[in-house]
């Protein structure tokens, strides 16, 4: 089923879902994906082309792992997709939208799109990663939405800098910490806006933008039209889609999304034993080095006239330093070649030569290092939530 | 048409190793999607259905049960604990019982 699954999904083609006597055409195309309860359909939502959706509403859709191997940049149309709660504006107007800038400020500020335009352009390419990317592949698995790794994505994000825009507000003393909300709300006004801070010193920091384009054009509606936060480095829940209001507080952010969910265990790797309970936890923050390759699929075949393997790498905003490649499941290793630097924050292309005998199998590895020094682990340590996924990946398959 | 031409034009720059150009203006005007909804989906048949189709799809799609791993009944007792505490589901404590047996039987093991 597994093997089945991933190979289809490489090829780009689909199994069909369900096994039925419905003429071809109305069965959607679904994916399998390489964990328990992992049929996905593959369907075209507005502005993208056909994703993995994990659900409808509200919209959360995975990316074809293929699209990885594809360029360094991860088209818009194919940008995976992540909302809480579903609802969600189906009509926005960029020239109408305005940003509150309120709290502990000098000037309260209502900006237009215009008013953004005044301050100084920024770009930056920087990876958007889901908290939980990957937490299907999560042993014991943990209850949530159920990614495999194709929760991320690529892109140049152009803007303005959030400290731009909290000078002109001007903050007083007691500012502390700067929270975001964006048009999504909850379906019942029981459940919790979602909202998210980060300290102040954070949030002025030079890479902090407010983003109104991504690679070069605007943002696609599901991936916050008109403006969202960017946070490069840190996973992707602090980046606030269609931004409409920045508070500065002064005291540290309790609301729900900071204050109980979003946390990993404060302990030295931020792992616990599964089932533990009555931990420390800190707010989830900045990503780990993570690596993978994009040419070959774990079970598949490859054709011994394959003689180039290649993928990505990126961490939390050291940038790469070195990637490496083992065909023995991690015994011996050799460098790769890492591809053009655009950025300590970007996905980084690596290839390496790929020799292998008709017949044999392998288990191909991938480690990256940042500049940072920090690797990724053998294994992959366990925390409730299923966030923080960063093992080194293996790849077993048959030369044909 | 335009938009397409220009996000082609940026990646290929970018991939050339060249950096974009300079400036981007922010957005104008309105954009509008039409959500597919829940386009099919339903909660699987069996005792109690209608209880989990009357107190589990106000807020998202059955999706997010459906593609859970398989929870025990203790997993799922706890999900609809935190629906109704973390997101203010409104489900009575006559409720909860027939859901989670459902759910259970349907997408868990006992
Ligand atoms: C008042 C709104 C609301 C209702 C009603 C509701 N949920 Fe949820 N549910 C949520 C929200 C909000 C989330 C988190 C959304 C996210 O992060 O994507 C969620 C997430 C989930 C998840 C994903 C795992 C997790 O813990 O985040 C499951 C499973 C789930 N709900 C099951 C149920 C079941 C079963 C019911 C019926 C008993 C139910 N929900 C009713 C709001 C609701």
């Amino acid at each position: 089923m597994r093997k089945i699954g991933r190979r289809r999904f490489l090829a780009g083609s689909v199994a069909a879902l369900g096994a039925s006597a419905l003429p071809a055409r109305a069965l959607a195309d679904s994916v399998q994906l390489p964990f328990a309860n992992g049929e996905r359909p593959l369907l075209a939502f507005p502005q993208k082309r056909p994703l993995l959706v994990l659900s409808p509403r509200p919209p959360q859709l995975e990316t074809p792992f293929a699209v990885f191997d594809q360029g360094v940049y991860t088209p818009n149309d194919a940008f995976f997709v992540r909302w809480h709660l579903s609802n969600i504006p189906q009509h926005v107007d960029a020239s109408a939208h305005r940003i509150a800038v309120t709290g502990e400020v000098n000037t309260p500020l209502s900006l237009s799109l215009a008013d953004l335009a005044a301050l100084p352009q920024v770009e930056i390419t920087a990876v958007n990663q889901c908290s939980g990317n990957g937490r299907g592949l999560s042993a014991p698995r943990v209850a949530g939405g159920q990614w495999d790794n194709g929760a991320m994505g690529n892109a140049l994000w152009t803007g303005v800098r959030l400290r731009d825009v909290l000078d002109r507000a001007g903050l007083k003393a007691t500012a502390k910490q700067v929270q975001f909300d964006g048009l999504e709300g909850p379906v019942l006004p029981t459940t919790p806006d979602f909202r998210k801070s980060l300290d102040v010193d954070k949030a002025r920091g030079d890479d902090i933008l407010i983003a109104y384009a991504m690679n070069g054009v605007p943002l696609p509606l599901l991936n916050g039209f008109p403006v969202r936060l960017i946070v490069p480095g840190w996973y992707s829940t602090y980046w606030v889609k269609m931004l409409s209001a920045i508070t500065v507080l002064d005291h540290v952010d309790d609301n729900f999304w900071m204050k109980t969910a979003y946390r990993i265990p404060d302990t030295p790797d931020n792992s616990v034993m599964p089932g533990a309970t009555g931990f420390p936890t800190v707010p989830i923050n900045r990503m780990r080095v993570r690596s993978f390759a994009t040419n070959v699929v774990d079970g598949a075949k490859i054709d011994v006239k394959l003689q180039e393997l290649r993928g990505i790498a990126f961490d939390g905003g050291s940038g790469i330093k070195r990637v490496e490649v083992s065909l023995d499941g991690g015994t011996t290793w050799r460098d790769a070649a890492l591809g053009p630097d655009v950025g300590k924050y970007s996905f980084r292309r690596w290839s390496a030569s790929l020799q292998t005998r008709a017949g044999q199998t392998y288990t191909i590895a991938v480690r990256a290092t940042a500049n940072d020094g920090a690797t990724q682990p053998a294994t992959q340590g366990w925390n409730p939530s299923g966030y923080l996924r960063n093992v080194v990946e293996m790849y077993k398959v048959a030369v044909g | 048409m335009k938009r397409v031409a220009i996000a082609v034009a940026a990646v290929l720059l970018l991939g050339a190793g060249v950096a974009a150009a300079a400036t981007v203006a922010p957005p104008k005007g309105p954009v509008s999607i039409s959500l597919p909804g829940d386009a099919g989906m339903a909660f699987k048949p069996g005792p109690g259905v209608g209880a989990a189709q009357a107190s589990c799809l106000t807020c998202h799609s059955s999706a997010y049960v459906s593609t859970q791993p398989v929870l025990s009944r203790a997993q799922w007792t706890a999900e609809v604990v935190k629906m109704r505490t973390a997101y203010g589901a409104p489900i009575t404590d006559a409720q909860v019982p027939p859901i989670v047996d459902y759910l259970t039987a349907q997408y868990g093991k006992p």
